[in-house]
């Protein structure tokens, strides 16, 4: 057993002391005076943010507020750009994710990721979506089945898609693309799953489609989601955090930020004066 | 003069270079098949040379260059993949990284006849491997390196980052991510890189006629330190350094025909590899 986990295993433990000080609800990620540079731009100042357990978190803000660097810091996915520095902690089950002994690939394992771009792999649909249990050493051809089968009717494709899972993921159209990639996260069981912008390369009615899926998947999973789309962010989440210039400007419940903004930053971004 | 007719005139002129290349191909081409065609035949290609190389046919020499290609190959390919891998997945950029390339990049530069005095200097004498086919392959795999590193790296770069996010984001190790999403596309590329290499070895002379290359050899090798004949040392010697320079000369067209068309092949099936690769690729 790796460090991490057993650091999981403890704090499942001690956990109540933990979140004594997050106002009734549960945290999954916890941010504390997070910085983030890009060589010698900072990206992200003194991020101190709570990501509630279960639900859908959205992070909405004008190009270049960092949201999406957020959210990439959360599975450390950012540290693939090689110029990155990072100060602060983030916690996750008690455990700060940038600490020594994490191990990349058990976060990655449990804290899943959807690209702005579907990104399917160039196999089948099948392989797409086993490619995960399969790195993670599933072998056995029917327990590979049974998860693909799982996987693919937890992101609302199997009807689509069970004739022909021999078949390249790169015929499907655009919308089926982003929910197999879905479907090739949820079959690693994550905890969370990350989305970036993950419809904003999709049709009207694609969209659609992988909105109604977050509200599916949002009872079983915690989803933290970009969009630039501030209807969708009202349409989906339960929590909004509005991000400018790197900072969080102001995180409440989805309806108190649209309907009752307190800060006037969020209020003129939401009511479309800039951004 | 008008805009136009100077822009025709300019436009003639450098399509008229562009063409001399062809011209020139095909000139060399047509002038070695004229010549060479006549003596190609079965017995050309399956006996080995007879009195003095005035008769009989090129099978040794054949043999020979087979092996040395073939040896080349496995040695230079593994080290040329790994090093691309390391270079363009796992290596920090940085000074370490910015010399081994500075390194690769010399190393394309540097003339074939050095590479043979360097093979003879560090293989045949330090190392005590001898003059043969092994000491011989190392010269050339060594040689050929730079080509398969540049190949292979060009090939990692052309596949989309999104393989490799989509991998590290599902939890895969970066070997895991490199061996299934990120070889599978590269590897056409790197196939293609590898067997242009090969051609370029298997038409190689300066580092052989010092490594291992022998004048006359009635026998094929029969192990990796016997020296061996090949083909273009064979044209070579038939060329320049006969006695009887007029009696071989359609043996050594021959022999040029022989290689020329090797090589060709090789090319050929880089380009048809590629091809079909690229296909797949699109289906898939």
């Amino acid at each position: 057993m790796t460090a991490f986990q057993t650091a999981v295993k403890e704090n499942k433990k001690k956990s109540p002391v933990v979140q004594e000080n997050i106002n009734k609800e549960e945290s999954i990620f916890s941010a504390k005076g997070l910085n983030l540079w890009y060589g010698n731009d900072q990206a992200l100042k003194d991020i101190n943010l709570d990501i509630r357990k279960n639900g859908v978190t959205a992070i909405i803000g004008p190009s270049g507020c960092g949201k999406s660097t957020f959210l990439k810091t959360l599975n450390r996915m950012v540290e693939l750009v090689p110029i990155v520095k990072t100060s602060g902690a983030i916690d996750y089950h008690g455990v700060n994710i940038f600490d020594p002994s994490v191990n990349l690939v058990e976060l990655r394992s449990s804290v899943g990721m959807v690209f702005q771009k579907p990104n399917p792999f160039p196999k089948s649909i099948f392989d797409n979506v086993a490619f995960g249990p399969r790195v993670h050493g599933v072998k056995k051809k029917a327990e590979l089945k049974e998860i693909v089968e799982k996987s693919l009717r937890g992101s609302g494709l199997w009807d689509e898609v069970k004739d022909r899972l021999g078949e390249s993921a790169m015929g499907l159209s655009g919308g089926q693309q982003q929910r197999l990639c879905i479907a090739r996260c949820l079959a690693v069981e994550p905890e969370v799953i990350l989305m970036d912008e993950p419809t904003s390369a999709l049709d009207p009615k694609s969209t659609l489609k992988v909105e109604e899926l977050i509200q599916e998947l949002k009872k079983d999973y915690s989803i933290v989601i970009v969009t630039h789309n501030m209807q969708q962010a009202a349409r989906i989440s339960d929590k909004t955090a509005f991000f400018l210039n790197g900072e969080v400007v102001e995180y409440d419940n989805t309806d108190t930020i649209f309907s009752n903004p307190q800060d006037k930053r969020t209020e003129d971004y939401i009511t479309g004066r800039f951004g | 003069m008008s805009k136009q007719m100077s822009q025709r005139l300019w436009f003639g002129i450098c399509g008229f270079f562009a063409s001399m290349t062809i011209v020139a191909l095909l000139f060399l081409l047509f002038s070695i098949v004229k010549e060479g065609a006549s003596v190609i035949s079965w017995s050309f290609i399956t006996e080995p040379p007879r009195r003095n190389m005035t008769e009989g046919g090129i099978w040794p020499a054949l043999v020979g260059t087979f092996y040395v290609a073939s040896l080349t190959v496995l040695i230079s390919v593994p080290i040329g993949i790994g090093a691309a891998i390391y270079l363009n997945e796992y290596a920090k950029q940085g000074p370490v990284v910015r010399v081994i390339r500075m390194s690769i990049r010399n190393l394309a530069g540097v003339p074939s006849i050095v590479y043979g005095l360097f093979g003879l200097a560090i293989f045949a004498s330090t190392l005590r491997l001898g003059v043969g086919l092994i000491t011989a392959a190392i010269t050339l795999a060594i040689m050929v390196l730079p080509w398969i590193i540049t190949a292979s790296e060009e090939a990692l770069k052309a596949v989309p980052n999104s393989f490799r996010e989509g991998g590290l984001a599902l939890g895969a190790t970066k070997w895991q991510t490199i061996r299934n999403n990120v070889l599978p596309s590269a590897i056409p590329g790197m196939a293609t890189g590898s067997i242009l290499g090969l051609a370029r070895a298997a038409g190689e002379t300066a580092p052989i006629i010092l490594t291992g290359a022998a004048y006359f050899s009635r026998n094929l090798p029969s192990s990796l330190n016997d020296s061996f004949m090949a083909l273009p040392y064979h044209l070579y010697i038939l060329a320049t350094q006969h006695a009887q320079a007029a009696a071989v000369r359609p043996i050594a067209y021959g022999t040029a025909l022989v290689l020329i068309m090797m090589v060709i092949l090789l090319n050929l099936s880089a380009i048809l590899l590629r091809n079909h690769y690229r296909r797949k690729n699109e289906m898939f």
